[in-house]
């Protein structure tokens, strides 16, 4: 899932401090689960932004709606008849996509209330872990279903840079060397042979770096 | 009149010449032969050479070490350096090592888009903009500070700080502002993309000069030398940020001579330009053309060149 979390809540009143009614919308995918900006944390937000604003003297009216999903222009669709002329700007809960995708069908101003932080799951309640650098061009199969794109600081595709000691990376203690766990879990496999073999430099026309990528599907088309 | 570098272009801009740059393009090998060569036909008909970094993203030998060879052959360089290929420890790094060269100039850019080049699937830097690369050239030079905040404390690079502009892109309102930007930013001269649609190119400046930037800068006029219609039509169709008016390419097309033609049309340019109100010189990038350098300036009446 994509995992984001909440701007600091100074920031957020500081973002609509000139708006007097303001539509807040929630997403019931990846941010609902990992819980930063479903129907729950819409109804939080916005009684904080209420009490912050009354407490200032300058109230805040609030209208809180949370769609199936933001990414999806059937969903949008409900959030016509909320988008009314006396909604000043509309902060959205969901990740950077529904923000863009709020900004792309409505003439309103939209205000982000999430950092978007990456794709990745949950380790423990209230832990979330990056898992997927999101390349285009997976090469799990190489590395026994560890990335080492996302899991190695340095992104090193033939094995740990020299700062990996004990098992954990030059970055941060706490935090484990991407190439330890694939040698690991390689050698336990009997497959360490595998390691041996130089890895070529990645197509990183695939990734990000090829510009903003689009994936299109003709056999699920419509019309 | 005092300046801040110890650049020459600086100096002529200071002095009130009508400067001219050219360009040298490194080579695709390890070898210096063929620039020493262009530095030492060009070095009597222009006051500097900008050379490029990796233009194209094609690989070819670095902007900084091509420079040298051009400096020690008696021509000032102007170091091109952009966001692409390194971050801001490359950058900083790289703008120490070539002052210590001599390098007095630099052009601060972007760069173009690996996929144009020869790897296509490199991974691109870009940590830092354009913008945000002259101001940290500046404050290397001005606030003797790193980008970090951390202070220089001894032989601050003192660079000329060049950025680039173009009026042909859109929208033709926000690259004025971003032009300004850039001066904000601390760019001591501006040059821009190539010229064709003169029209346009005046408009532009209609509105650089109702903003004062062209008294804040130094803006200098970009002219690429035409060798045949065929030139003109693969700018006009594939070279994106271009605009060539069809009457160029007719006009190329239709000459007996055509390489005489395009002499004669970028001698045009020189001498319309040096009129309009702002210009403070011209670049010219004669690419893969470099020996026709001495002839346009001739004819245009700018040899010999000043001295310092």
């Amino acid at each position: 899932m994509i995992v984001a979390e909440n701007k600091p809540f100074h920031d957020i009143l500081g973002l609509i401090e000139d708006a007097k009614k303001i539509l807040i919308v929630g997403c019931g995918g990846c941010v609902a689960v990992c819980l930063s900006g479903g129907e729950k944390e819409v109804g939080v937000l916005a009684s904080a932004l209420r009490m912050s604003r009354k407490k200032e003297g300058n109230p805040l009216e609030t209208v809180e709606v949370t769609l199936p999903r933001q990414c999806d222009p059937e969903y949008m669709d409900m959030l016509k008849g909320y988008v009314k002329e006396d909604i000043d700007c509309i902060l959205s809960l969901g990740c950077g996509v529904g923000v863009q995708f709020i900004a792309e069908r409505f003439s309103k101003w939209v205000i982000p209330a999430q950092n978007t932080k990456f794709a990745g799951g949950t380790i423990a309640h209230g832990i979330w872990e990056e898992r997927c650098g999101l390349c285009g061009e997976c090469i799990l199969y190489k590395t026994g279903g560890i990335c080492p794109i996302i899991r190695c600081s340095k992104s090193l595709l033939n094995g740990p840079c020299g700062g990996s000691q004990n098992g954990k990376c030059e970055v941060d203690k706490n935090l484990d060397c991407g190439w330890q766990l694939i040698y690991d879990r390689m050698k336990k496999f009997g497959k360490l042979d595998l390691l041996l073999k130089i890895e070529p430099p990645k197509d990183w026309s695939k990734s990000r770096d090829g510009g903003p990528r689009k994936v299109v599907r003709e056999d699920v088309k419509i019309s | 009149m005092t300046t801040k570098t110890e650049s020459k272009l600086e100096k002529l801009l200071a002095r009130g010449e009508f400067v001219i740059s050219g360009e040298i393009g490194p080579p695709k090998h390890a070898g210096p032969e063929g620039i020493v060569k262009h530095a030492e036909n060009l070095k009597k008909y222009i006051d500097a050479a900008n050379i490029t970094d990796n233009q194209t993203a094609i690989v070819r030998m670095s902007s900084i070490a091509a420079a040298f060879h051009v400096l020690r052959s008696g021509l000032e360089p102007v170091i091109q350096i952009t966001c692409r290929d390194r971050n801001r420890i490359g950058i900083q790094s790289d703008l120490l090592g070539a002052y210590s060269l001599g390098m007095r100039n630099v052009l601060c850019l972007s760069g173009d888009h690996q996929s144009f080049g020869n790897h296509p699937t490199a991974k691109n830097v870009y940590d830092i903009d354009s913008i945000q690369e002259i101001k940290l050239v500046k404050d290397m030079r001005d606030s003797r500070k790193f980008l970090c905040g951390e202070e220089i404390k001894q032989n601050e690079p003192r660079y000329f700080i060049g950025g680039v502009a173009n009026p042909f892109a859109d929208p033709l309102e926000f690259r004025v502002a971003r032009l300004e930007k850039k001066i904000n930013a601390g760019a001591d001269f501006i040059q821009t993309q190539a010229i064709f649609d003169m029209g346009r190119f005046e408009k532009w400046m209609e509105m650089v000069r109702k903003r004062g930037l062209h008294e804040r800068t130094n803006i200098i006029a970009g002219l690429i030398p035409l060798k045949s219609h065929k030139a003109a039509r693969y700018m006009q169709k594939f070279v994106s940020g271009m605009l060539v008016p069809d009457e160029i390419v007719y006009r190329l097309e239709k000459a007996k001579e055509p390489q005489k033609e395009g002499v004669e049309l970028c001698v045009e340019q020189i001498k319309h330009l040096k009129q309009i109100e702002g210009i403070k010189g011209v670049h010219i990038m004669a690419v893969a053309w470099e020996e026709i350098i001495p002839t346009i300036v001739e004819k245009a009446g700018l040899f010999p060149r000043p001295s310092l």
